[in-house]
């Protein structure tokens, strides 16, 4: 296939199906607990270094205690996969824990507006970075669920998000038309908060997920916390809800209220009032490193930063949010 | 008749446009507001999806995000956004919706940088799903503000594909034929895009502003045909269920 076009992005993590084949070969795909700690699990599965895809979509089912654990043990020289990042990308970028991004979205906050800090690390060249769109990183995910070095595909054609890009255009060897090849992206490890998992790791996720299928099939090591460990005759009874199965994961921790500030569908609403005094702190850097200090670095776990939070009643009342401020029929006709 | 900001007029003849029984993939903020309104005013049938992987929802208020619980509510579907992108390069979704910071004559959009790529002056949030849904979906919708600064004749980062550099450019590139800018609604008036040259021309302008005042917006020639209509007013029926319905907190309308 001839290839016309090159981006000139940095490709940041090896699409080589074999090197990731002989490293699937070596993960366990027995029946056996994984349950574990979120402090123990950062610390033995990231490390300086690691290339990092992160579950749900940016405030929405993140798995923020591990995220926070990560500020917490000091990782540096972190890459990211930028993939619809908002909440995730602010804590790791206010820790000081990334060198590079693949991005799609970061540093934006959807409605609520734009992180400072985040912002600044692209614009001082702190950050590596190289640009995709939210579909690319999703179908890179999958070309490596795939084993397959890269996926073609009809975006990003024509724009400078190509040209700074990692991607190549290559021409279709079947209708000759020109196409994006996306190339395999095999996350170091990836960071995946659900709604109910077993001790082996095999998950139920309510509602939409993302991107979260192929992500926890393309990263070479998966961290999964849930809002409940249930037992495996859970998982059993319902074989056709496994969104995520055992042979893929590496370790599972039960971090209830694991997605706060974001929302977890059916379990509770986002802190909008938590997320503003994050905003309020990220405007320089002395700012969000104080509130980076005070809410993670100074509590010893995630439960404490909850507790700092408004604790049970503050996350009751977003409980509350989330399963009774929508009345089924209000604004909606028939 | 009821007084109007501009924001509201921009929603509801987005609205408008948008067909019964058509698919639309839809951004936060003022896109899926002029979606939910249509749904509720003349297209009862619009099915409004969500690139997170929401489709069908009881939308009961704005979403936050495009991800949050709220756009899968009472929903036909909670799939994912592989799912959402795939729909659209099949070639089933008609409209996707999008705002943004700059646009050029041909609607190719800036949502990544202004400045230098590499040492940008400022850092915007990136294409996010933007690059994908305007390749993709039938034809674009956009809405956003129309100023000098917004209105450029060459965007400083092409994040988005418009029509790139003019007609057969996106073919030639490789996106699907057909699809492509449909039209930008402004807070000054309603621009189509030419046939022949795929660049901005005025379809209609809005009550009481004049050609004058759309051109001292525009960093570039706009094309007038000889004869343009102003839009209708919001009506008093839009009006009350896009406050009392579609937004009633404010989020969106109340920022104008």
């Amino acid at each position: 296939m001839d290839t016309t076009e090159r981006g000139s992005g940095m490709l940041f993590a090896d699409p080589d199906p074999d090197a990731a084949r002989a490293w699937f070969r070596t993960k366990s795909r027995r029946l056996e607990s994984k349950v574990t700690t979120v402090r123990d699990a950062v610390r033995e599965l990231v490390a300086d270094g690691s290339y990092l895809g992160v579950g749900g979509f940016g405030t929405n089912r993140i798995p923020t205690s591990l995220l926070h654990e990560i500020v917490r043990q000091g990782r540096t020289r972190l890459g990211v996969a930028g993939h619809t990042s908002t909440h995730d990308f602010q804590i790791l970028a206010a820790g000081g824990c990334i060198d590079r991004c693949d991005v799609a979205y970061a540093v934006g906050l959807e409605a609520r507006g734009l992180s400072k800090v985040g912002r600044r690390l692209f614009e001082t060249g702190a950050l590596q970075v190289t640009e995709w769109t939210n579909a690319a990183l999703a179908w890179r995910y999958r070309a490596a669920a795939m084993g397959i070095p890269f996926i073609p595909a009809r975006v990003m054609l024509g724009t400078d998000t190509l040209a700074k890009s990692a991607a190549v255009v290559i021409n279709c060897p079947y209708t000759g038309i020109p196409l994006v090849a996306l190339p395999a992206l095999y996350p170091d490890v990836a960071l995946i908060h659900v709604h109910r998992a077993d001790a082996y790791g095999n998950c139920q996720i309510d509602g939409i997920t993302v991107a979260d299928e192929e992500l926890a099939r393309a990263a070479k090591r998966v961290i999964i916390t849930c809002e409940r460990l249930v037992h495996t005759d859970e998982i059993r009874a319902h074989p056709d809800r496994t969104r995520i199965p055992w042979y893929l994961v590496d370790a599972v921790i039960e971090v209830p209220f694991g997605g706060y500030p974001g929302n977890v569908a059916g379990e509770y609403f986002s802190d909008e009032t938590h997320l503003q005094a994050w905003m309020a702190a990220d405007i320089d850097d002395a700012s969000i490193t104080a509130f980076v200090d005070r809410h993670i670095r100074a509590t010893a776990d995630f439960g404490e930063y909850l507790a700092l939070c408004g604790g049970l009643a503050r996350l009751q009342a977003l409980r509350a949010e989330e399963l009774m401020s929508i009345p089924v029929h209000e604004g909606t006709r028939p | 008749m009821t007084a109007y900001n501009t924001t509201e007029l921009m929603i509801c003849l987005a609205a408008r446009s948008l067909e019964d029984g058509s698919t639309v993939v839809v951004g936060t903020g003022a896109p899926c507001a002029a979606a939910m309104l249509a749904q509720r005013v003349s297209a009862p049938g619009l099915m409004i999806m969500f690139e997170a992987g929401g489709v069908g929802a009881k939308l009961p208020t704005m979403p936050i995000s495009v991800g949050d619980s709220r756009t899968f509510h009472l929903g036909l579907y909670a799939g994912s956004m592989a799912e959402i992108m795939e729909a659209c390069s099949r070639g089933m979704v008609d409209y996707a919706f999008l705002g943004g910071a700059q646009i050029d004559p041909y609607g190719n959009l800036n949502s990544t940088v202004i400045g230098d790529h590499d040492r940008p002056k400022t850092r915007l949030p990136g294409s996010g799903g933007a690059n994908d849904l305007a390749s993709l979906c039938w034809r674009t919708m956009m809405i956003m503000p129309q100023d000098a600064r917004r209105f450029v004749p060459r965007v400083d980062f092409v994040t988005t594909p418009g029509y790139l550099t003019g007609r057969g450019a996106r073919e030639r590139a490789g996106l699907p034929p057909g699809t492509g800018p449909h039209k930008v609604v402004t807070d000054l008036c309603v621009i189509g895009f030419d046939e022949e040259t795929c660049r901005m021309r005025v379809e209609r302008t809005h009550p009481g502003v004049t050609r004058e005042a759309i051109a001292a917006a525009t960093g570039f020639e706009l094309i007038w045909p000889d004869d343009v209509p102003v839009s209708e007013a919001p009506t008093d029926d839009e009006l009350r269920i896009l406050r009392d319905e579609v937004d009633p907190y404010r989020y969106i309308i109340g920022r104008a």
